[in-house]
Order: C-alpha cells, then structure tokens, then sequence
C-alpha cells in the first residue's frame, strides 16, 4: 500500500511537470498545444536511448530530452508564429502522431510497439525497490520544485508580462514595440522541454516505454489537470495534476466494483470519463478551482 | 517503372476523391464555425458504425448504408454541437477546439463500449479486378469513387443553387454582414453541423468499404483530412477537394521511397511544406 502511495504520488509529480509545461503556452502566451503527448514521449525516448544504448549518464539524458523536444517545439512555434492559432492546434496534433507512427515502426531504433525495457534508473537494482521508489519520489519532487519555481519566476517578471499582453492581444503587444515571434518561439521551446523532461522521468522511472504509453489520452489528461487547476496558474497547475491522478485511480477502484462489464467497457468507461470531466470543468468552472489571479495596476 | 508509377497516380485519385468527403466537412465547419472541429474523426467513426449496422445488420447495399451514415453522422453532429460546443464558443476558438478533442474521446469510447475494439468488415461481394492497359482496379473502388463524387456533387449544387446554401457561404464570408441581410446565424451553423458530420459519417463508411473498421477509424485518418483542408487552404471547399486529391497522390507516391506505414507522415509533411510556402493553402485566402 506504501509503495502504491508513493507511485502515485511520482506520477501526481510527473504529471505536474506535463501540466506546468502547458502552463507556459497555453496559461501565459495564450498558444495551444494538443499534441503534447507528442513531446512526452519524444522526451522519453530521446533519454531512454541515449542513456541504455550508449550508457550516457541519467542527467545526460534528462538535458538531451529537453533539449531536442525544445528543438521540435521551438520548429513548430516558428512554422505557425505568424499564422491563426487553430494552425498550431493541427500541427502539433499531428506531430504526436507522427512521433507516434516513427516509434512504431522505426524498429531498429526503438524496437516497434514492443517497446524498450530496461531503461536504467537512478540506482536501481542497487537499492531495494521500496528505496527506489522514495528516492525516484525525492528527484521528482525536486524537478517539480525546480520548473514550478522557474514558471513562478517567468509569471512574475517583465518578460511573463509581455507574454500575458501576447494572450491577450499579440497586436497590442506587437505596437508596443515587443518582437511577438520571439516570445512566442521561445516559450513554446521552454514549455517543449519541460514536456520532455517530464517524458525522461517517466521513462526512468517506469523503466519501460512503448508507443501505447504515449496516446492522446494524455494530452486530453493534461488539460484536464490545467483546466481544473486553473489555466495561468502555477499552483492550479500542480493541484490539477494531483486531483487528476485521484481521480483516474478512483475511476479504478469504482468500475472494478462493476462486474457486469467486460474489461474493453471498463477501460472504454474510464476514457469517456476523463473526456466527461474536461468537457463539465470547460462548462461550469473554465477558469479552474484556482482561477488565475492578476496584480493590479 | 512507368506503369507502377501509374497504377499509385491511380490509386491515389481513388483515395483522394474519398479523402475529399470529410475534408470538406471540416473546412466547412471551420469556414462557418472558425474553429478546427476535431470531433470529425468521431463523427467519422460513428457513420462508419452505422452505415456498417445498416449494412451488416439490416442487410442494405452500401449505397442506402451511405444514407445512413450521413443521417446518423449529421443529426449525432447537431446534437454534440448544440448541447457541448456551442456554450463553450464564446470562450474562443482555441478552447473549443479543445473541447472537440475531449469530444472526441468521449464519442469514441461510447462506440468502443458498444461494440468494442474488433475490426468489422463490410458484407460486400468478391469480385476480380478490372484490368486495362496493364492497370488493376478494383470494382469496389469505383463503386466508392462514385459514391464520393456523388456526395460531393451534391454539396456542390446545394452550395450554389439553394437559398440556404447561399446563406451558408454568405455567413462564410462576411459573418457581420450576414447578419445585417438577416441571415440566421444559428440555424446556419446548425446546418453546416449537420452537413459537414453527415458528410464525416459518409467518409466514414467509404472508408469501411475500402479497408475495415473500429473505434479508432476516425482518428487514424485525421490528419489526412487535416492536411487536405491544410494544403487546400482552410475554409475552402474546392481547396479541401484539391488538397485531398494532392494528399492522396501524394500518399501513395510516397510508396515509392517510404514503408507504407509512414502514409500518413506525408500529410503531416505537406503540412509543414505548405504552411511555410503559402499558408493560405492552394485556394484559401488567408491564414493570419
């Protein structure tokens, strides 16, 4: 039961990392990111690789992942920086996809959908797996104390200003003199990294990885745990990654209660309901149980 | 060389004209609308599943099964637009696109629920190929070709001659000005919803017709529909028709050089090519 806590609570962290990276675009710079599994799992495959097939150490790995899901975010951003933001919406959508379909069948790199196993762990097989898994709880918890301290530092400054002006009204931002596309890339790239970082994490931790992880229920996962928090709020952002991941379990336990149904209804109940709770939180409460909060001026 | 590169030219038209079908219906939700409709793919999914009942159950040819579809697809369209997307317009475009993918998700669990994560096929006759000039093709693409051409001609004629249809583009066209002649918004919308799913469901069962189906058909071909309204220009009707025909070519080409599960890849490729280029698309008019 110990050991059931603290997993869930490592994925809370994880999946609070995935809800501050999103935070960055689509709670600060108004950008929308509905592929974001996509970078999910380009991170995780990036560190997974990189540090079992060449034996490059786990922090190696972590800069890796953010580094090339930043490459593909900062790609992305520009390709659409001048265009409609339903542009963005399509292209990263179909980006995960393809991130998708290459892990799929690029088996000589990433071994199809059977996935990779054995990803190494920070001293795992070295400590018993009840250490193992307070000590991975400690590295997230430092990693989400991390980024949630940088996305409270950029919120905060002149230059989470500029981004709040760019969601609000790029045009107005544009007239004041502010270079739109700049922001616009580079917060995509620092949202796609801290996206990425989170896919290394989950891979070490999980030790294995395989495209069925990394399907669009994510996504939709996350901008629950956004929505519900508070979209532009930090702390909403961790809170709304934390309600999520009890809400998911909870789902668990009630349908194993229901005998009736066969495990494809189950499993096809539980989406639905995830899918349910965006749509009544987009209803009833859009702007989340902790709505943003702005400093007058 | 020349002949197999002439048989994927005509394999490709096949597939781009049925291609054609939902791409449309999405442009056209968006022309109207402004906002990328994503629940297309589980519109998609659920006129695959009824025209295959209509079909498998009940027994009727396909091209009843494709009335079907369109019915069920369309009125399931209206439904899910009146009672989830609309409220949530005004809280913008990109939050709506949003809630059509959480849609999405929903719609395709309720199908997966019913009838599970089976692939079903068509009850359709077996048939040789047709051969000229060193060419095959298969009858039932044809029957499928015609069906599409037929949806789309019909799309076509009621865009241009009915007074609702040009109520349909006006509001395309110039929202406020629309409004100012006295054209309905809301019952335009609720019946650009209505044609634009219906013609997903149809997508939908040509789909069925050409391979099999389950909960996932929908999803598995969205970012073909994306990149034919994308490469078209978003929010043209002829541009969705050219764009799908360019995809499906495109696709099928890319047999030549690439393993054929990386089909799908070229939309997204055509894409990025397309948006770097000439955002607007072949036909659209403009993307900013």
């Amino acid at each position: 039961m110990e050991n059931y806590l603290v997993a869930m609570a490592v994925f809370a962290g994880l999946y609070a990392l995935l809800a501050l990276g999103l935070n960055v675009v689509w709670g600060m710079t108004g950008m929308i990111n509905l592929g974001l599994v996509g970078f999910f799992g380009l991170g995780a495959y990036a560190s997974a690789l990189l540090t079992r097939a060449h034996r490059a150490p786990i922090v190696l790995g972590l800069a890796a992942a953010a580094l090339v899901t930043a490459a593909a975010g900062a790609a992305m951003a520009l390709t659409t920086a001048r265009l409609r933001g339903d542009y963005l919406a399509i292209i990263t959508l179909g980006f995960s996809e393809v991130v998708r379909l290459v892990a799929s069948n690029e088996l000589w790199l990433t071994n199809g959908t059977d996935g990779i196993s054995g990803i190494p762990g920070p001293w795992r097989g070295r400590v018993t797996p009840q250490t193992f898994n307070v000590v991975y709880l400690a590295i997230v918890a430092l990693a989400v104390l991390a980024v949630f301290a940088l996305c409270q530092r950029i919120r905060s400054s002149p230059y989470g200003r500029v981004l709040r002006a760019i969601r609000d009204d790029d045009q107005v931002a544009a007239v004041a003199g502010k270079r739109v596309i700049v922001f616009k890339v580079q917060a995509f790239a620092v949202s796609a990294a801290i996206l990425g970082l989170a896919g290394a994490l989950w891979g070490h931790y999980t030790s294995f990885i395989a495209p069925d992880v990394f399907t669009p229920l994510v996504t939709i996962y996350v901008v629950l745990a956004l929505t519900a928090g508070g979209t532009g709020n930090n702390v909403g952002a961790v809170l709304g990654a934390a309600l999520v991941i009890f809400l998911m379990e909870a789902t668990r336990f009630a349908t194993g209660w229901v005998g009736m149904l066969k495990p494809v209804q189950v499993a096809a109940l539980r989406e639905a309901l995830i899918g349910g709770a965006l749509l009544v939180v987009l209803r009833v409460r859009p702007r989340g149980l902790l709505p943003e909060r702005l400093a007058r001026s | 060389m020349p002949r197999e590169i002439a048989q994927l030219l005509l394999n490709g038209l096949m597939a781009g004209t049925i291609l054609a079908v939902p791409a449309i219906g999405f442009t056209a939700i968006y022309a109207v609308l402004r906002f990328p409709n994503f629940a297309i793919a589980a519109h998609l999914t659920i006129g695959a599943f009824a025209g295959w009942l209509a079909n498998v159950s009940l027994g009727l040819p396909a091209a009843l099964a494709v009335g079907v579809a369109f019915v069920v697809a369309g009125l399931a369209g209206v439904l899910n637009d009146e009672l989830i997307l609309k409220p949530l317009r005004p809280a913008g475009a990109l939050t709506t696109a949003i809630a059509a993918v959480a849609l999405t998700l929903v719609l395709e669990n309720v199908v997966r629920f019913v009838f599970g994560n089976d692939l079903r096929g068509y009850d359709l006759p077996i048939r040789r190929d047709w051969q000229a000039a060193g060419l095959r093709i298969a009858p039932q693409q044809v029957h499928n070709f015609v069906i599409a051409v037929v949806a789309m001609a019909a799309v076509f004629l009621f865009l241009a001659f009915t007074r609702t249809g040009k109520a349909m583009r006006a509001v395309a066209d110039n929202p406020m000005l629309a409004s100012v002649k006295g054209i309905d918004a809301d019952r335009v919308a609720r019946l650009t919803n209505f044609v634009a799913m219906g013609l997903a469901g149809v997508g939908g069962v040509l789909v069925g017709l050409d391979t099999s189906i389950d909960p996932l058909t929908g999803f598995r071909v969205i970012l073909s529909v994306f990149a034919a309204a994308v490469v078209g220009g978003l929010g043209s009707i002829p541009g969705a028709v050219v764009g799908a025909l360019t995809i499906g070519v495109g696709e099928e080409l890319s047999l030549l050089v690439l393993a054929p599960a990386y089909r799908t890849v070229v939309g997204f490729a055509a894409i990025l090519v397309v948006l770097t280029l000439r955002p607007r698309g072949i036909l659209g008019e403009r993307a900013y």
